[in-house]
């Protein structure tokens, strides 16, 4: 990806396929326009000398939180089912997956 | 109760007339038998379209969850129901909590009911809206960047965010989970104590849910602000309409005027909030959105195989804000990026942390604006999404930082519209921001 100039139009186009979205040549050009303008405001951040801060994920201390390993009821299997697209033998079903690009 | 109205204001998306019949004539049947119906026995409340609720529908707003019905309830909607209350329906919202005016709904907006050519604020807009229009006493909102206290500020009523970790997650659909809590909308902060002391305490079910156990907050509302130091803090105001922090000044005076301690303070870090909070966020966001692939649930585009049907769902089914977000969101995380876009927001985050904790040496609260501005103008903002994030300027330190943010009415602007006066306190000091809030609320201009 391209630096020098901020985000590029390739840069949309190759995040847009990351996240599964398909964009139309207007919209890439409108989202480039519009997602620039927010990094240009986001600049001010990635400027400022904070190498002496550690970054925070959270704005809690958190410990992993873990429960005696007993079964327990989940949720119902029909009624999950019962919300999903497509069904067959108990499972989500979906077409094919492979010929998918990298 | 009484929806009639609601063609004018779209604060509901869904409302739940034959259950709430049904939840009323419960509570009715515990009185006769002598049973507790719960302190919240037969008020109506209405729930943000992102808290799930078991076999009715819960959009986020979102075409991609169009006729979703949840398999559970959310932990806040079975405390509601323990408590007796009746859920009304489910509120209009900007698609996945991401917005500042109800605009970004799939389903139309919401109109703000002191002036309905008005935004109600966003992204909690339909519960905010719901409460200001006398549909409802309560409602729940979640609030991620100050989407619960700035539609609160913009529709004239109360709107709460706790510290985070003190009402359990559980059910809310995420957006951003470090950020994301679910909090009050009411008509007085006695009302929105009594909701948030309902609603908090440890939840096994949430993993990020404080084991503290959330002490009661109501009975001390109007124990007053005799020497409360309040910092008035210059950086939550200055950005702001002039007539908005014309109000933020008169709210000190009342709370000097009560006893209270008044102190100008400036903490500079929260002006970097803005920037960090859109990197931070929408990197959550394009990784807790990554999930609505029209595989499980929602909708489904078909394709040829797998990884186009989802490209082809998600393209139809989220709305130009979502995925602005996303895209946003996935380049700050990206390889080459991802130190000086997200890791550096998180340093960012760290420092208004710390800076928060230096103000709190020398106050007890802080005092400034909710919103810059007054409602705007359906329309006004939404082709500009720089213009509608700088409306969170006010609301996001709290959210980086976790801690407990609440705004009361107080005044109009010079167009006669409401503005919100914000307290901010400590992390789990909700007793104390109630209690500055109550007295904020005394000496409101009626």
């Amino acid at each position: 990806m391209s630096d020098s100039d901020g985000l590029t139009r390739d840069d949309v186009i190759h995040v847009a396929k990351l996240a599964r979205l398909a964009l139309s040549d207007d919209e890439v050009d409108t989202f480039t326009a519009q997602l620039r303008t927010i990094l240009d405001h986001a600049a001010d951040v990635a400027a400022l000398d904070l190498a002496h801060l550690e970054p925070s994920s959270r704005p809690i201390p958190i410990e992993n939180v873990l429960r005696p390993d007993e079964p327990r009821p989940s949720l119902d299997r029909a009624e999950v089912l019962a919300a999903a697209p497509s069904v067959e033998d108990n499972r989500f079903r979906v077409p094919r997956i492979g010929g998918e690009g990298p | 109760m009484t929806t009639a109205g609601d063609a004018d204001v779209h604060a509901f998306l869904l409302l739940l007339r034959d259950e709430a019949l049904a939840q009323a004539d419960a509570v009715d049947a515990a009185v006769a038998q002598g049973r507790d119906p719960g302190p919240l026995a037969g008020v109506p409340v209405a729930l943000k379209d992102n808290l799930c609720t078991r076999g009715v529908p819960t959009t986020c707003g979102s075409k991609i969850l169009d006729g979703w019905h949840p398999p559970y309830d959310a932990t806040v909607v079975e405390q509601l129901r323990a408590a007796g209350a009746i859920a009304l329906g489910k509120t209009n919202m900007d698609e996945f909590a991401m917005g500042s005016s109800t605009e970004n709904s799939a389903f139309g907006p919401t109109r703000n009911p002191r002036d309905t050519d008005r935004v109600p604020g966003g992204s909690s807009g339909g519960s905010a809206a719901a409460v200001a229009a006398g549909f409802t006493p309560i409602s729940l909102g979640s609030d991620t960047g100050g989407s619960i206290r700035q539609p609160a500020a913009l529709c004239g009523v109360v709107g709460m965010k706790p510290t985070y970790g003190r009402v359990s997650r559980y059910g809310l659909v995420a957006f951003a989970s470090s950020l994301d809590q679910i909090g009050p909308f009411a008509t007085t902060v006695d009302d929105a104590a009594l909701l948030f002391d309902v609603l908090a305490g440890h939840d096994p079910l949430d993993s990020t849910s404080l084991q503290a156990p959330s002490p009661s907050t109501a009975p001390n509302v109007g124990d007053g602000v005799e020497g409360v130091r309040v910092g008035l803090c210059a950086d939550l105001i200055e950005g702001c309409a002039p007539d908005v922090a014309a109000q933020v000044y008169a709210a000190a005076e009342a709370l000097a005027a009560a006893g209270a301690k008044i102190d100008e303070i400036r903490v500079p870090e929260f002006a970097y909030g803005l920037s960090a909070y859109y990197l931070i966020a929408p990197a959550e966001a394009s990784s807790n959105l990554a999930r609505y692939d029209g595989v499980r649930y929602g909708l489904r585009v078909d394709a040829d195989d797998a990884a186009a049907m989802n490209t082809a769902t998600r393209t139809a089914g989220f709305g130009a804000e979502v995925k602005r977000r996303i895209m946003l969101g996935t380049y700050a995380l990206s390889a080459g990026y991802y130190d000086a876009y997200y890791a550096q927001a998180q340093r960012v985050r760290t420092m208004v942390m710390q800076a928060f904790d230096r103000a709190y040496l020398s106050v007890d609260v802080l005092l400034g604006a909710t919103a810059p501005t007054t409602a705007f103008a359906l329309g006004a903002k939404i082709d500009d999404p720089m213009a509608m994030y700088m409306n969170d300027v006010c609301t996001i330190p709290s959210n980086l930082s976790g801690h407990p943010a609440i705004s009361v009415p107080f005044g109009v602007g010079t167009d006669g519209l409401p503005v919100g006066i914000q307290v901010l306190a400590p992390a789990l000091e909700e007793a104390l921001l109630f209690r500055v809030a109550a007295a904020v609320e005394a000496a409101a201009p009626k």
